[in-house]
């Protein structure tokens, strides 16, 4: 699997965006409906939006100098113990870089040009839940340090290892973890092992015409305990709910033993739930070994579909009256007009004149005879499931309010896209870096009322920061709304900006994202709504949660793991 | 121990006078240049430029909208609608009712910009201000930053208030230089303003709007007129205008500031429903007031003629007469997030509803108030000082006569001191000093003229009238003039006040100095313009300035004045001894005339024929103390520093004195006893 993936980037090494030999955009590999596909106007949006241009290339190193990476520092005896438990394991240098990371900026930064001061000094492939409770054992035996490791898409530097760590560290890949063990048909409930990826888990689930409808972004590679460990989120949440409401039980193994509950019940009274000590932990208390989780007959019937709103107030206004008629389909987005405008760079060349032809009277209606302008207007995407008749219904119902808030129908195409885009575009950065562009995603959640206000301070933020950071390009500041709650909503933003001329673009951009989140706070949004806290922000914990709060916390934690054998400092 | 601290203290001061002479020299600002905007209205037509083409920039998030949908959109708000229901469950009544008393108070208020009135004033205006100024000078660029900043944020205009011309002066301003037209808070008094119902009603057109002077327990009002503001604020309708003084400034002296509409506009930002707001200080500078006897007589208790629409077109008469040059300074626009950040958390608002009343916190009322008295600050800085306003305050040291050679060549004197202390003086190109007195003595004949070489003031009424008539008389002319020299005192405000107690202290020792000081500057609090808290920076400016001119020399401990330095001392100190004795009459009327609790209603007429009765006598020559406004000032200055105990009655304010605290109070002046402070529990 570490063969198929990047070592420096993002996703499947023969998935990427290129410029091809007549300077035009293309998307590599077949994985993706983008695919093998010229993306005519992409070159002009790149350079329009972020004054970068085609001749200033920067390139990263080909491959990891393995004298550059830090020895792994393991004692023998422990290796002794290792190797008659006949757990696998590795000291190579680059399995142990592999794992010393997640996907921030700066980690893939350091990747391309430089070299983390401290990583992993041993990997072990546990593939059962006995192998993990005999690896933490024998940690706790010789006082070492364990970061579990699983799809390794942490965007919160939660992976990274302490520098101030003089104990060995081991980090615990559970990607060998991967088997449902059981399917239970008559409470809808599976038993899966936490390593397994998104896509497996929905693959396999399929063969048997069940899925779990969990759908993070990152699904091709993320794992099933890292969403327990994360608090993670779904773009279908609506009809199949986020992790916490997905999960029926946990095991997990800690240095104080295994936590679990004693049935596999929809809702006990018995106290806190001790799930939410586990979900959001990001790896500070132990390894989620297996997890039952709750699956659903695969839907019978999937449609996208997609609006177009004059203007943002209206959109966010109408995301609002559909969560507040709680009928929002399994997804509804609202992307800005700069991210409709990028989205609309990324369509690929058309094969017929006709289907052009169709795309020109679309954009004439659109905005000669309703009156938008392509410089405000913004898209809503969507995505209906169910039973084909009640799809069509409900689909009926949310364009009916789509209309009350000025709202047109865009058709499924561009939807679908929409959706698409999501996966594709966490390749761009990788193409953006070559070109000395950086960018990263960072996301809140907030109440109704202060929709639109967090959105525009924040984006308001950003370029001001910019400006007097000395960007000289007006960075890309963009949003969307990606999820409706009763009381509130995901808002998701991109940031990125051309680094020409700035001698330390890395604390440049921490800066502005650090700006950028405090003002999300002084706004009213949340510190994460799915990301988590990891490293990257913890500084904001204490006033996310209060003194005491945070005291609660750590009194469990102390309880748990005193020696703090899993030792990854995320969090608290 | 003692000696040990009040060292530690002279090396903190030193070094704080040499980081603030650093300071000083990076901030001596070169100001923008003057432009005359009425030289083309000379030259072309006036209807043409009223029917221009006027197109103003706009701020960038304006969704369009007209002033009645504002006004719907105000009684519909969550906050008017709360206050309606909270107000309707407490009275008992249907809040439909209330809902009709708010439609009432906002129709009073309201604005309805149209674009006709505004032509109309443009037409107006160019006519009569041309005939009642000779110059209207501004700083072009001030106008291309303030144009800048109207696109980028919502913005707020702060101008001082001399003048009812003020308002319309900016309005006309901006119109001039195709920049959105403002909407305007202006108070109105009980048959004040709306009194004059052609003029109110198409003022009200060209974007005034008006609030009530006094609304204190109405909370619908406060509801309607904070949400009306903020409303036009959060669209970026137009350029929201008011003025921090509350009033006219009667004296030319800067007001200190009222908090109530500046805490308002501010409102919007901490709640985060505008990403920033700026705030544009903007001084206006007459070298000639319009209203200069109308305010001499009121402050003299003289009831002013109200202005009635009939009364305005009696003032034609006024426009035969010539009112001089009028500067103003647009200066930076001030990002009120800037100012905010670092000082204001605001996440508090997080966790109540927005529309909910809150009461703001401490930490949000002292922000308030620092940034009110910042922006009066940055107002004096760039108000334009004619040489009449240097001369008037020679003149007035000089009285009953003075010989006209020594007036010219005193002006000049003071023409260096002011701009070594950082006056913005504009002395008309190349002209000699002759010259600009002449010309400041033929614009103000009414105040001073020429009489055999002696240069005196003109207040001889009916000859041998009676010794009261002689009296008012002189009270009239001594105001007057004085209204120029006020002009100066903020600038000289801190030397003058060193000054002042050197000669109190009689002492060299910079502690005693210190600490006389700052008495000062507490008891002159509501006279002049202090930010407040910063008592040893204030002293070290007014050390630095002393020493800038070679009027004093420091050393670690000791503050004394050169040879040629006495000369400046006792004239920065005669500047302000009006002040100085006028308190003084002040606190001794009421200690010996006041047993019981009095109102203000009483307290003014009193202590006027106790000053006037004396000056009858000849047993004072205070004059000044018989202004209303220093004695509302010394009042609410005991009132602070707790000498005098102010109480809130059913009919307003009652006034107890304390006789013990006044005449402690009084004894500090008077030097009778060493003043002392607990100086280094300050530092």
């Amino acid at each position: 699997r570490q063969e198929l993936l990047k070592w420096n980037g993002w996703g499947y090494n023969d998935s990427k965006f290129i410029f091809n030999k007549k300077g035009q955009a293309e998307f590599t590999g077949k994985r993706y409906r983008l695919g093998g596909m010229v993306l005519p106007t992409f070159k002009e949006w790149i350079e329009k939006t972020f004054g970068a241009s085609l001749e200033h290339k920067t390139t990263s190193r080909a491959s990891i100098n393995v004298n550059d990476v830090p020895p792994s520092i393991v004692n023998e005896e422990f290796l002794q113990d290792l190797r008659a438990t006949k757990i696998s394991y590795s000291q190579d240098a680059e399995d142990r870089v592999f794992r010393a990371h997640g996907h921030c900026l700066h980690e893939i930064f350091v990747l391309r040009e430089g070299m983390f001061k401290r990583i992993p000094d041993i990997v072990v492939w546990p593939v059962c839940h006995e192998d993990v409770v005999k690896i933490v054992e024998l940690a706790c035996k010789h006082n070492l340090c364990i970061i579990p490791f699983g799809g390794g898409t942490s965007v919160s530097s939660a992976l990274e290892c302490p520098e101030e760590e003089k104990r060995t560290i081991v980090s615990l890949d559970t990607s060998q973890m991967n088997r449902i063990l059981w399917i239970d048909e008559k409470n809808l409930t599976a038993c899966v092992e936490a390593g397994i990826v998104g896509q497996d888990l929905e693959k396999q689930l399929a063969e048997s015409g069940f899925c779990t409808g969990h759908e993070p972004d990152s699904m091709e590679f993320s794992s099933l305990g890292g969403w327990v460990a994360t608090r993670a989120s779904g773009m279908k949440k609506n009809i199949y709910g986020n992790i916490e409401d997905l999960v029926i039980h946990i095991k997990m193994v800690t240095p104080r033993g295994i936590v679990e509950k004693n049935c596999q019940v929809p809702r006990m009274s018995t106290g806190p739930d001790i799930h939410h000590f586990i979900m959001g932990s990001e790896g500070t208390l132990g390894v989620v070994t297996e997890v039952t989780i709750k699956i659903r007959p695969v839907p019978e019937y999937q449609k996208y579909g997609s609006v177009v709103f004059p203007n943002f107030e209206r959109g966010v206004a109408c995301l609002r009256e559909v969560a507040k008629q709680r009928c929002a389909p399994a997804s509804i987005r609202l992307v800005d007009n700069a991210q409709f405008q990028f989205g609309h760079a990324l369509k690929p060349q058309v094969a017929s004149i006709f289907t052009s032809f169709l795309d020109g009277l679309k954009k004439f209606y659109i905005t000669k005879f309703k009156g938008f302008d392509p410089n405000i207007l913004c898209v809503a995407t969507l995505l209906f499931e169910g039973d084909r008749e009640k799809v069509l219904q409900h689909e009926k119902q949310v364009y009916d309010i789509a209309t009350k808030f000025g709202g047109l129908a865009a058709g499924e195409d561009n939807g679908q896209r929409g959706y698409m885009l999501t996966f594709v575009i966490a390749y761009l950065r990788d193409l953006g870096l070559d070109y000395y562009v950086i960018g990263e995603s960072f996301e809140t959640s907030v109440p109704w009322d202060r929709v639109l206000d967090l959105c525009r301070n924040v984006k308001e933020r950003i370029v001001r920061e910019c400006k007097e950071k000395g960007v000289q390009f007006a960075p890309l500041s963009t949003c969307r709304v990606t999820q409706t709650y009763d009381a509130g909503a995901c808002v998701y933003f991109y940031f990125a900006f051309n680094y020409r001329g700035i001698s330390d673009p890395i604390h440049v951009y921490e800066q502005i994202e650090r700006a950028a989140r405090e003002e999300i706070l002084a706004n009213g949004g949340s510190l994460s709504h799915h990301h988590g806290v990891g490293k990257l922000r913890k500084r904001w914990m204490k006033e996310s949660i209060s003194d005491v709060g945070l005291g609660m916390l750590r009194s469990v934690k102390e309880y748990v793991d005193p020696n703090n054998i899993f030792g990854n400092k995320n969090l608290l | 121990s003692v000696a040990k601290q009040t060292t530690e203290w002279l090396e903190t001061v030193s070094h704080s006078l040499f980081v603030c002479s650093q300071q000083k020299e990076l901030t001596s600002k070169k100001r923008d240049e003057f432009e005359d905007i009425l030289e083309e209205r000379r030259l072309s037509s006036d209807l043409r430029y009223a029917m221009k083409c006027y197109t103003p920039v706009i701020y960038k998030g304006l969704s369009p909208c007209k002033p009645n949908a504002i006004k719907s959109a105000v009684l519909q708000s969550e906050q008017v609608q709360y206050v309606i229901k909270q107000l309707a469950k407490e009275m008992g009544e249907s809040p439909d009712i209330i809902q009709e008393e708010a439609t009432e108070i906002l129709d009073e208020m309201g604005h309805s910009m149209q674009l006709g009135a505004v032509r109309f004033f443009a037409f107006t205006l160019s006519k009569i201000f041309k005939r009642l100024f000779q110059r209207v000078c501004v700083n072009e660029e001030g106008m291309q930053r303030l144009q800048h900043a109207i696109q980028e944020h919502p913005v707020v205009l702060l101008p001082s208030h001399r003048s009812y011309v003020d308002f319309l002066m900016l309005s006309y301003l901006l119109y001039t230089y195709d920049l959105a037209l403002p909407v305007i808070a202006a108070g109105i008094g009980k048959a004040d303003f709306l009194g004059m119902k052609i003029v109110g009603e198409l003022l009200r057109r060209a974007g005034a709007f008006f609030m009530r002077r006094s609304f204190g327990g109405n909370r619908l009002y406060w509801a309607v007129f904070a949400e009306y503001v903020k409303t036009m604020l959060r669209s970026g309708y137009a350029p929201i205008e008011f003025f921090l003084e509350g009033t006219r400034s009667r004296t030319a002296k800067t007001l200190t500031p009222k908090f109530g509409l500046l805490s308002i506009v501010m409102e919007p930002f901490f709640k985060c429903e505008v990403f920033d707001t700026y705030l544009v200080p903007i001084s206006i500078s007459y070298e000639r007031i319009l209203e200069e006897s109308l305010y001499a007589y009121e402050l003299l208790g003289v009831p002013k003629p109200k202005e009635s629409t009939s009364g305005l077109l009696k003032a034609r008469r006024i426009l035969s007469d010539n009112f001089g040059t009028i500067h103003i300074y647009v200066g930076q626009p001030v990002s009120l997030r800037t100012l905010a950040s670092g000082r204001i958390n605001r996440c508090p608002y997080n966790l109540v509803p927005r529309h909910l009343p809150q009461k703001p916190s401490e930490d949000i009322q002292e922000f308030v108030s620092d940034v009110a008295y910042k922006m009066e600050l940055l107002q004096i800085e760039n108000m334009v000082l004619s040489p009449w306003v240097l001369a008037a305050a020679v003149l007035l040291q000089n009285l009953p006569a003075m010989d006209f050679e020594l007036l010219i060549e005193k002006t000049l004197w003071l023409k260096g001191l002011t701009q070594t202390c950082g006056g913005f003086i504009e002395w008309p190109d190349n002209l000699c000093a002759k010259k600009a007195v002449v010309s400041g003595l033929t614009l103000h004949s009414n105040i001073a003229r020429l009489v055999d070489g002696h240069v005196v003031l003109n207040d001889k009424g009916v000859e041998d009238g009676a010794v009261g008539e002689i009296v008012f008389k002189r009270a009239l002319a001594i105001l007057m003039c004085a209204t120029y020299r006020n002009q100066l005192l903020n600038v000289f405000v801190r030397p003058s006040l060193v000054a002042v107690a050197l000669q109190m202290t009689r002492s060299f020792r910079k502690e005693e100095v210190y600490s006389c000081f700052s008495f000062l500057r507490d008891v002159f609090s509501d006279e002049f313009i202090f930010f407040p808290g910063i008592s040893l920076k204030d002293f070290e400016e007014g050390c630095f300035l002393l020493t800038k001119c070679d009027a004093i020399q420091t050393s670690q401990q000791e503050i004394y004045p050169t040879d040629k330095g006495s000369v400046i001392v006792s004239f920065l100190s005669a500047m302000f001894r009006p002040f100085v004795e006028g308190y003084q009459l002040i606190f001794r009327y009421l200690l010996k005339e006041t047993k019981e609790a009095f109102t203000e209603k009483q307290f003014i007429p009193g202590v006027r024929n106790f000053v006037f009765q004396l000056l009858e006598k000849g047993s004072t020559q205070c004059y000044e103390a018989l202004s209303s406004d220093m004695q509302k000032n010394a009042l609410a200055a005991l009132v602070q520093l707790g000498a005098v105990k102010k109480k809130k009655m059913s009919n307003g304010f009652t006034y107890s004195v304390n006789q013990e605290a006044v005449n402690k109070i009084l004894d500090m002046f008077d030097a009778r006893i060493p003043v002392q402070k607990p100086v280094a529990a300050r530092l």
